[in-house]
């Protein structure tokens, strides 16, 4: 499929998907070591989970904006937006202390990508909403209250 | 012509005309009809909404915060629910067996039609919604039609095809006595008190516009019916005429049903009072 | 069956900013089918790279928390027109995506 060099360059999968099978090329350039920290994953309460995430040490930064909802409009599409200022920055973590389990994820930062994210969470109820960040080693913390609701006519 | 509906609906609707003429100052006998209802609403809102600017309306229960409004513009510069648009594009782009395409029952190509629907058909002596206009195009071209409700193929094909009338104003018709008539049994529909709950659309939507209950905040009748259907969480389709079943359910009463004389007249009513709003379909609500 | 990638990229000055939509349930493993009122497996996206000309650029490891039909977007110095920015991501049942597309010429 001929890729169009236009300002939004837009392409699906299942043609390049299709493409690279009919090529016999579906190598995962992901790598098999890649890792998947699943006793953080797990962890049922955010302080498991940060202590899984190797992250409590965290120092809290203002170096570190988070922008998100102060009333999430439904709990299972929470925009997002974390931006470490922080020099170094090479990882983002989000946790969401009152999920069933608490730590989203982790972004890592590589080859110029600046250190920021912005993305769409579940949150399954009102909640802190915590971005960890680390930079040269070093993990700092920012913290951001969500409320969740689950309206009546919502159901 | 003395409107159509229960005696207790034309008292309800005699106290809101009452209060709207408080209002707006306007003399209920020498304004009538349905341009004179949609000024008056447009009036009541702007009077509850002060600096609200009309074509804002059609953010609905999202013109009292800014925040929730934030979330939405987030989410619709690349929605979720965009596999269902596709899916619903190549519903509208594939052929009939004879041929012919959605596309060759409209004008332009099917651009900028919705908002010229629900309109009224002589002939039928009935309201057509545009959903009923997709069904009339797969008959007239020897197609089976969809049934009403149904997330697919209905759904998911009128989320695609209301998109290419994105930004059209609202511009639905009422113009002879019988397309009044309809009109006139749209707007019952909307002041009649109904179900166990003994409530009347008009009553949440107009009154308490703005407020929260159930823990949401209501939404203006005006701009309503721009902005359908919409994907609640990102994800389940909702048609206006869907909202009408699930609103009618939660006061308590046994909704009419898809594609029912009532909410075809009701869809009718609110369309014309939401004339000249632009229209958006397939948007995110919470 | 290949769950779609959809990309948006844009790039101003030498910055690529990336925004990619991906097409995958994200189910928790504690919601029920409406339908069957069983409840619908776990089933996410665990781990997810993003390549711009080769080399790795964001790696993301996920719960299922990450919200249905995930959504990211990122900024990359040092990109230029032409750049292959390619996405791969695993889940938990081992099915895999990908989708690659080119950096458009800034504007």
């Amino acid at each position: 499929m001929k890729m169009r060099a236009d300002r939004r360059s837009f392409l699906r999968s299942w043609a390049a998907g299709a493409a690279a099978t009919a090529l016999g090329w579906l190598q995962p350039v992901l790598a098999l070591a890649a890792g998947w920290n699943k006793a953080a994953f797990e962890a049922g309460n955010i302080e498991g989970a940060i202590q899984f995430a190797g992250v409590g040490e965290a120092i809290p930064s203002e170096d570190i904006v988070i922008k998100a909802p102060e009333i999430a409009e439904n709990g299972a599409q929470v925009p997002v937006e974390i931006q470490s200022n922080i020099p170094g920055t090479d990882q983002i973590l989000i946790f969401s202390d009152k999920n069933v389990q608490p730590y989203v994820g982790l972004f890592e930062f590589r080859n110029g990508a600046e250190p920021f994210i912005s993305t769409r969470i579940k949150m399954g109820d009102t909640s802190k909403l915590r971005a960890v960040v680390r930079a040269n080693g070093k993990y700092y913390v920012k913290m951001r209250e969500v409320k969740v609701t689950i309206g009546g006519c919502g159901t | 012509m003395k409107p159509p509906g229960t005696a207790r609906g034309r008292a309800l609707r005699s106290a809101i005309g009452a209060l709207l003429v408080a209002i707006t100052g306007a003399s209920p006998a020498a304004q009538d009809g349905p341009e004179a209802d949609r000024e008056r609403m447009v009036n009541f809102f702007s009077e509850r909404f002060p600096g609200v600017p009309l074509q804002d309306y059609v953010y609905g229960a999202m013109i009292v915060s800014a925040d929730a409004r934030a979330q939405y513009e987030q989410i619709m510069e690349f929605p979720p629910f965009l596999g269902d648009l596709d899916a619903g594009r190549r519903m509208w782009e594939k052929p009939f067996r004879n041929g012919r395409t959605f596309a060759d029952c409209f004008p332009d190509g099917g651009r900028n039609v919705a908002g010229n629907h629900p309109y009224y058909d002589a002939t039928l002596d009935k309201v057509v919604t545009f959903e009923m206009a997709l069904n009339r195009c797969l008959e007239d071209n020897g197609e089976p039609p969809m049934r009403y409700g149904e997330r697919e193929p209905m759904g998911v094909l009128s989320a695609y095809a209301r998109t290419l009338s994105d930004g059209m104003p609202m511009n639905v018709q009422v113009q002879s006595e019988k397309a009044r008539a309809k009109y006139e049994a749209g707007k019952d529909i909307y002041f009649r008190r109904m179900g166990q709950l003994n409530a009347a659309c008009a009553g949440c939507h107009m009154h308490l516009a703005g407020r929260i209950m159930r823990m949401e905040v209501i939404s203006p009748t005006l701009g309503h019916a721009t902005h359908w259907p919409i994907f609640r969480a990102g994800e389940e389709l909702m048609t206006f005429q869907g909202r009408f079943n699930r609103c009618m359910e939660q006061m308590r009463a046994a909704p009419f049903g898809y594609n029912s004389e009532q909410w075809n007249n009701l869809e009718y009513f609110l369309s014309y009072l939401s004339n000249g709003l632009p229209l958006k379909a397939s948007v995110f609500r919470k | 069956m290949t769950r779609p990638i959809r990309m948006r990229v844009r790039l101003d000055g030498d910055v690529a900013e990336i925004r990619a939509l991906i097409d995958h349930p994200m189910e928790t493993g504690l919601r029920k089918d409406s339908k069957t009122g069983e409840l619908v497996p776990l089933h996410f996206i665990r781990n997810l790279t993003v390549s711009l000309d080769g080399k790795p650029v964001l790696e993301a490891q996920w719960g299922q928390a990450i919200a249905r039909n995930p959504y990211i977007q990122f900024r990359v110095r040092g990109a230029k027109a032409d750049d292959e920015v390619s996405i791969e991501w695993v889940d938990n049942r081992g099915e895999r995506g990908h989708a690659s597309t080119k950096v458009p010429p800034a504007g």
